[in-house]
């Protein structure tokens, strides 16, 4: 069996399509969120009783963080398809993810400073991992920016894609920028962890917000490519004849 | 435990409620702002099309 793949590349069958997808992922977005949080909040009782309870900041910190990167390594593999299959749709998704990538890159700023109030002391500190996830914020904005002011939509695509492949050196530099090995020798708010460290439950509730997170950005993303598509092919005759049908 | 601790979350209630709450106002605000996307399109569509239609007659 062969699939043609070139097919669903096209706007006009990804449309639909993507209308079609995205009460599935809104759906499993919810469900998951509902009950990482239960999870999250009454599952993990024991552990409370001594311990510090901002550590619950982690069900969203941590899903929003990995996301703000995935999302720009995502962003990149779409700007990269445009830059070599020359495919509208490619740079339709790249533009759709940059918004919720640059939402979910504040949402790990501004949950990690509240976090860093509680156990640190201190709102904002040069730490490697908090100062590269700043500059991956600026990469998102630069991104949109950069496409917003070029007129010419083809040119504004392939030099905004160029910047978004660029600046994916940030994404390996925010993985692996942990400098205090040992947390009793240096005070860094990232210090090198293993799962294996992290009480199961807690590591439930995470791995659900995660999932969660996930799907809300797929849904999200689709819907707004959804936009794109419309607006940039507005005056073709299938989006007239889809409106002209929908009446 | 009671709703009350509960909300206290040990006295980090704080900072703990402010983290999701601005979480959920963005992720809320960012789903109203693509539909409101999408209706805006829309309408600018229909508009330009019923502008076409009249032209041709």
């Amino acid at each position: 069996m062969s699939i043609n793949w070139f097919k669903y590349s096209a706007p006009t069958t990804f449309y639909p399509l993507a209308g079609k997808m995205v009460p599935w992922f809104a759906w499993l977005a919810g469900l998951c969120t509902l009950f990482g949080l239960y999870w999250g909040f009454f599952e993990t009782p024991s552990i409370l009783s001594d311990q510090k309870q901002y550590y619950r900041i982690i069900f969203i910190h941590v899903p929003a963080a990995w996301m703000s990167m995935w999302l720009y390594v995502v962003m990149v593999c779409w700007a990269l398809a445009g830059l070599i299959f020359n495919t509208r749709l490619s740079y339709m998704m790249a533009s759709a993810l940059a918004p919720t990538g640059a939402i979910m890159t504040f949402l790990a700023l501004v949950t990690g400073a509240i976090w860093g109030k509680t156990s640190w002391g201190t709102w904002w500190d040069w730490d490697p991992r908090m100062t590269s996830e700043l500059i991956l914020l600026f990469m998102y904005v630069g991104y949109m920016a950069l496409q917003s002011a070029i007129d010419d939509p083809r040119r504004a695509d392939r030099a905004s894609a160029l910047l978004a492949v660029v600046g994916l050196v940030c994404v390996p530099v925010i993985f692996w920028s942990v400098n205090c090995p040992d947390p009793n020798q240096c005070a860094a708010l990232h210090q090198r962890s293993s799962m294996a460290n992290v009480e199961k439950n807690i590591l439930t509730a995470m791995f659900t917000m995660t999932f969660a997170f996930w799907m809300y950005c797929f849904a999200i993303v689709l819907m707004r490519a959804r936009n794109i598509i419309l607006a940039r092919e507005s005056n073709t005759t299938w989006v007239a004849e889809m409106i002209e049908a929908e009446k | 435990m009671s709703v009350a601790e509960f909300f206290s979350m040990g006295g980090y209630g704080t900072f703990i409620w402010s983290s999701f709450g601005v979480t959920l106002v963005l992720i809320v605000g960012e789903i109203i702002a693509v539909r409101q996307q999408h209706r805006t399109i829309l309408q600018r569509l229909g508009r330009m099309m019923r502008l076409n239609a009249e032209v041709e007659k």
